[in-house]
């Protein structure tokens, strides 16, 4: 085999993307998995996990350390911090080309790139990011003692989290674009009960203001398109997730209308020999077994697609 | 107190001085074990074989030896996990809040240590 080549390409190394590592390079594939940021995704965002079986309680960290360790045992390599050019998933031999100008190609791809939170995408999130714009209510909360702040979204972790920061925060904005929420019953009773909570529904913040941090947002109602500028000292955002799917959007792989990933119950993409795995997929549940689980069918199934290949070629 | 990472650790102020007198350039995440501060620490241990000339740290954000980084003047504004430092010749030359990608980070060190 060329030294650049690959039974499997593995993209992204979370869960699923590392599970897939496992299986392959333990049965002997020569397998290489590459990701954009470090080894571990969603996982070493998470402070404790309590429901990977088997094991009572664990940090996301420690766990994904053990799962790329695991994979690296078996022989998988793993290349982290990479930047995806180019693929060309359609040919029989297939191609990944890096920013870096590495070019790997392999037999079989399998897409693991999960998901992230959703950004807001309104000028100056980022500059105010760690000076009143927060996305972990459990890492920041401590720095809105006795403020003003505004939680973003209507979902269960916006209301969940609006009322875990009124035991910091002296007034709790929630601010949601629709008229109703998509959440829990009790969590919505219970962010109405709060007396923090001010709810403002179907509107939504266009402007972050501030010099060196967040001092108030502008806030459009979508009724009425009246603006108000909102004086505050935090923001928190959180307003679901999202398929990291950007880097194949317009090419041959079929998405759905979330740009989620359509596979069949092989988990076998529309183009063969392409697979996914994980959050990136079209799929109802997202957890980490679920992830692991879907890692393991995309890689046996991949095992299946080069055998069958072979036999194919050699007849 | 000291972090669980596979960094160096920072346990106390004079040894936080130390280190910024002894190496030319220094990179110090301040934080917990939490979903913002452990990505940024992740990225750090991977860059550490790629900026030999960079002394990677962490500290415990609540230990109150870390006063000295969270008193910082670069720091009255920070709000988010983790604080991170950056030093050159025992001066801070970049300070940023909150979870950083590894772009955002090789910016950083590329624009001020590049060697
Ligand atoms: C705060 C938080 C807490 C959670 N708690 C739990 C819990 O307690 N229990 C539980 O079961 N689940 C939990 N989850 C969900 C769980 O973490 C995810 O379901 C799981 O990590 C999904 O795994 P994955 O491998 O599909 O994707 P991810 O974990 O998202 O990993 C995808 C990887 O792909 C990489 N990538 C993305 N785009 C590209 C690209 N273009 N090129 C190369 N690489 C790329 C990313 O860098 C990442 O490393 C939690 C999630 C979060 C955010």
């Amino acid at each position: 085999m060329k030294p650049n080549h690959y039974n499997t390409i593995i993209i992204g190394a979370g869960p699923a993307g590392l599970t897939a590592g496992i299986y392959l390079s333990r049965a002997k594939m020569k397998t290489l998995i590459l990701d954009s940021g470090i080894a571990g995704g969603q996982l070493i965002l998470t402070h404790e996990i309590a429901n990977y079986p088997g094991i009572e309680k664990i940090s996301g960290y420690e766990l994904s350390n053990t799962m790329r360790k695991q994979a690296l045992a078996f022989g998988c390599e793993i290349q982290s911090g990479i930047s995806i050019k180019d693929i060309n998933f359609e040919a029989v031999e297939k191609s990944v080309q890096l920013s870096n100008g590495k070019q790997f190609t392999a037999d079989t791809i399998i897409l693991a790139t999960g998901g992230r939170s959703r950004t807001l995408g309104i000028s100056g999130e980022d500059k105010f990011k760690g000076r009143g714009i927060s996305y972990c209510a459990t890492c920041d909360g401590d720095f809105f003692q006795d403020k003003e702040i505004a939680v973003v979204g209507g979902g269960n972790t916006a209301l969940e989290e609006a009322v875990s920061l009124t035991k910091y925060a002296s007034k709790v904005t929630l601010i949601h674009m629709l008229d109703h929420f998509q959440a829990f019953a009790h969590a919505i009773d219970e962010a109405k009960s709060n007396p923090k909570i001010e709810i403002k529904m179907q509107s939504r913040i266009t402007a972050f203001n501030g010099e060196q941090k967040l001092e108030s947002v502008n806030v459009e109602n979508l009724l009425t398109h009246e603006l108000s500028e909102l004086k505050l000292d935090g923001v928190f955002v959180f307003i679901g997730y999202e398929a990291n799917t950007d880097f194949v959007q317009g090419r041959c792989i079929e998405l759905n209308e979330r740009n989620e990933i359509v596979t069949d119950d092989q988990l076998q993409t529309n183009v063969p020999g392409v697979f996914a795995a994980g959050d990136a997929l079209a799929k109802r549940f997202r957890q980490i077994t679920t992830a692991v689980s879907d890692g393991t069918i995309a890689a046996l199934n991949a095992m299946e697609f080069i055998r069958q290949a072979s036999a194919i070629k050699v007849a | 107190m000291v972090l669980s990472t596979n960094l160096d650790h920072i346990a106390t102020a004079d040894e936080l001085t130390k280190t910024i007198n002894e190496n030319e350039n220094v990179m110090v995440c301040c934080g917990r074990m939490g979903p913002m501060c452990i990505p940024v620490y992740g990225v750090m241990e991977e860059l550490r074989s790629e900026y030999k000339n960079v002394a990677f740290r962490d500290m415990a954000f609540d230990s109150p030896e870390a006063g000295i980084i969270r008193n910082l003047p670069e720091a009255s504004n920070f709000m988010g996990l983790p604080f991170t430092i950056y030093y050159k010749n025992g001066k801070v030359v970049e300070a940023t809040s909150s979870i950083q990608s590894r772009d955002q980070i090789t910016a950083i060190l590329d624009e001020h240590f590049s060697s």
